[in-house]
């Protein structure tokens, strides 16, 4: 009877840096906080059209999302941390992304999916949003008509990034009230 | 009370409270609309006592746009109107410009597009089905069908490079043909999805708790069907069997020999239903496109449309001045009034185009199924439960892009 | 049913109603007069003999410059049991633009009306809810006129010179309308 080879054990997330020793492992606070927030973004799918769709895809069985911390979609924005903009977002629709946003809690992130998007696409129309960041901020732009889901995948690793050194301090800094009151949002 | 609202007052608040009915508003951002429907429901407890749709939220003046747009740049246009299945859009245009121009079409061009079209249509069936199936709470469905949906986006890629939006073919015909892992990707495909497609429907076709959640639900009958303008699986689903594909058969339709599945009440299950069974069609009309696929040349001879080889624009003066002409969007297409429609994934999709002989359209108008019969919507679900109206709707597979334009 | 006999049945019910007809690509077009299309169509889909039982589209048209014919509102009929199509076309001049609504026989026409209101402010008789569809209920005018243009001009990352527009002139709600009937 063969054994079964014990496997390593799987790291999936590396240990931020720090010191390690014998039963200690020291580092700091925000890079640990940084961590578990990346590990576990609850996003808010904004989807309005064709990017919505390839969201989908991204999200179903072939590409999975789910792989990073992102199995639950928050429909609520009162529970998400990061806002994914997919698709067109028209004039009629702005009133309703900036009240999205603004209902979501601190500490937020936006990442804008695709070109109409992030800067209006083919449509520069009298009834389209030319970029969503006219009315919001947005951390993360992802180019492509629309973006294919390894495209997505890369914005959201870069999100994760963002996330993961952001200092604890940065939302209360006046370089971000300053942004946020440049967008005219309290 | 002053700054609360800027749409009533507050005596209407106040009569709004003796009232017995409480007003919901479900969307523009709501996890069930699957897309930005904004829906007033006026809700007696948990049954709808009215409801009032409102649209524009992706309003993207396609028509106004089309106006300045050369007649080869409208086609990535077409392509974000049904983006579910983008190509029979790209190539219900290309052939509403053909038939102004008066080309004519060879037939293998006419088999590939059938190919793609029924491939389009079979995964924006899926799409709608799997999310019906979400939204009664059966998520697994749409994790199989998803997989399925990447392997028809494979042969898409492979034939011309985008998954989603396509922008498939070209005035005349194709850019390229299919290559060798395009008709093996195409052959697998084939062997492959009727099998996990079983398995998809023996999920949910029988199943006790989906049949319950969908029969007799947001039902509408044949005659109001026909007056609200219903096309596509939605009015086959009550009973009525136009299908463009049959009545005027384009692009060789009538070469193929398939059925037209029809239900009787035009409930979401019969709705459900006829789009499972067209799948099968549609796989059926593949197959036979694919056996029977003539041999020839990929494109039509439309040296003002399309393009000439790479090779010829660098040694040939006439080919190098098309090129010029195809690519600055210059050529001019005669004076004419068409109106030539497709059958789309939703229904009759129809262009009605206006061309007063320059070089774009003098008046481009879109006839999208999805905006036709989606204001029927209000009717359907009078009476029913929320959860209902909710399936209902995704059994219409209303699709934003379309219905906005 | 052929063309010859639809065009006898029409003038044997409505003399002199049909005021010229054309066939282009197979599709049947007849003009005729906006105070008639209402009895018109009524009887194309009830009469058992003509049975145009389908409303395909409603769209307008606008033809700059064409004085009482500048607007066309173009209807699409189908009769589905015998695959006939018929198109009619109804003019009308800019300071005439009341159009008798037909949402009373067909429920389709009622967002098609709306969204030609929307787009080119034909204005339906009748109809029960005649209100922007489409656009923001603010927008002061009808977007698919010629005369307006198509972009907003906040683009910042197009040349101006390379789209036809006059350098960096901002574009305000207030004077939107003034600068679009400069640029044409």
């Amino acid at each position: 009877m063969g054994q079964i080879e014990k496997k390593e054990k799987l790291n999936i997330v590396a240990p931020p840096e720090g010191y390690k020793g014998d039963g200690f492992f020291a580092t700091k606070l925000s890079s640990v906080i940084g961590l578990a927030r990346a590990n576990s973004v609850w996003p808010l799918p904004f989807a309005t059209s064709c990017c919505g769709i390839e969201f989908m895809a991204t999200m179903a069985s072939n590409y999975d999302l789910a792989r990073f911390g992102m199995e639950r979609l928050s429909f609520s924005p009162r529970q998400s941390d990061l806002l994914m903009v997919m698709g067109t977002i028209s004039k009629k629709m702005i009133p309703v992304l900036r009240q999205v946003y603004e209902q979501m809690a601190e500490p937020k992130w936006v990442l804008a999916m695709g070109a109409c998007a992030s800067s209006g696409g083919i449509f520069d129309s009298y009834s389209v949003l030319q970029g969503i960041d006219k009315v919001i901020p947005v951390d993360v732009y992802v180019p492509g008509c629309p973006p294919r889901p390894e495209q997505l995948i890369e914005g959201v690793m870069q999100i994760h990034e963002l996330v993961k050194t952001e200092s604890l301090r940065r939302r209360y800094t006046k370089e971000y009230q300053k942004l946020l009151e440049s967008y005219n949002i309290s | 009370m002053d700054n609360i609202s800027k749409h009533i007052t507050e005596n209407e608040v106040i009569d709004n409270f003796d009232n017995k009915l409480s007003t919901l508003n479900l969307g523009p951002t709501h996890p069930a609309t699957h897309g930005i429907f904004q829906n007033i429901l006026k809700m007696d407890g948990e049954r709808i006592y009215s409801a009032e749709q409102t649209c524009g939220y992706i309003h993207r003046a396609f028509e106004k746009i089309s106006e300045r747009r050369p007649y080869n740049q409208i086609r990535p246009l077409t392509d974000r109107l049904n983006y579910c299945s983008s190509p029979i859009n790209n190539i219900g245009w290309d052939m509403t410009v053909e038939k102004l121009i008066g080309a004519e079409i060879p037939k293998r061009v006419d088999y590939l597009r059938v190919i793609i079209m029924e491939l389009a249509r079979i995964a924006d069936h899926l799409i709608c089905n799997s999310v019906i199936a979400v939204d009664t709470g059966a998520l697994t469905g749409f994790t199989y069908v998803f997989q399925e949906r990447e392997r028809i986006y494979e042969i898409f890629e492979e034939i011309c490079g985008a998954r989603l939006t396509t922008n498939i073919g070209r005035i005349g015909g194709f850019e390229r043909d299919f290559n060798e892992t395009a008709h093996k990707k195409l052959k697998d495909f084939l062997k492959g999805f009727p099998k996990r497609f079983k398995d998809f429907e023996t999920l949910l076709c029988r199943n006790r708790i989906f049949m319950d959640r969908i029969i007799n639900v947001g039902p509408i009958n044949a005659d109001r069907a026909l007056n609200y303008g219903f096309t596509g699986p939605n009015l086959r689903a009550a009973g009525i069997d136009y299908d463009v594909r049959a009545m005027n058969p384009y692009s060789s339709y009538q070469d193929f020999d398939f059925k037209i599945p029809i239900g009787k009440s035009g409930d979401t299950f019969d709705r459900f239903m006829v789009r499972q069974e067209e799948i099968k069609q549609s796989l059926n009309i593949i197959n036979q496109a694919v056996n029977n696929l003539p041999e020839g040349p990929y494109h039509a001879d439309l040296p003002e449309f399309y393009l000439p080889p790479k090779e010829d624009v660098y040694t040939k003066m006439e080919a190098l001045i098309y090129h010029f002409k195809i690519i600055m969007g210059e050529t001019n297409v005669p004076k004419g009034e068409i109106y030539f429609s497709v059958e789309g994934a939703n229904g009759e999709l129809g262009f009605y185009l206006i061309s007063d002989g320059g070089r774009t359209p003098f008046r481009l108008h879109f006839r999208r199924p999805c905006f036709i019969y989606y204001q029927a919507f209000s009717e359907m679900i009078k009476g029913a439960l929320l959860s209902d109206a909710i399936v209902t709707m995704s059994s219409m597979n209303v699709i934003a892009g379309e219905l906005d334009a | 049913m052929d063309k010859e006999k639809l065009l006898n049945l029409i003038n044997r019910q409505f003399e002199g109603i049909v005021k010229s007809h054309s066939e282009e690509y197979g599709l049947l077009c007849i003009e005729t007069e906006t105070t008639n299309i209402f009895n018109l169509i009524k009887w194309l889909k009830e009469d058992s003999s003509v049975n145009f039982n389908f409303l395909t589209d409603i769209c307008a048209v606008q033809y700059p410059e064409s004085g009482d014919r500048e607007f066309a509102v173009v209807y699409h009929l189908h009769n589905l049991k015998e695959n006939f199509r018929l198109k009619i076309k109804i003019f009308t001049s800019r300071d005439k633009l009341n159009v008798p609504s037909i949402t009373d026989i067909f429920s389709a026409a009622n967002w098609m009306e709306r969204e030609t209101f929307d787009f080119y402010g034909i204005i339906f008789d009748g109809h029960p809810n005649l209100c922007r569809i489409l656009n923001l209920d603010e927008l002061d005018y009808h977007p698919m006129r010629k005369e307006y243009k198509l972009e907003d001009g906040t683009r910042t990352d197009k040349d101006d010179r390379f789209f036809g527009r006059k350098g960096n002139e901002k574009i305000t709600f207030d004077n939107k309308k003034q600068l679009a009937r400069d640029n044409g």
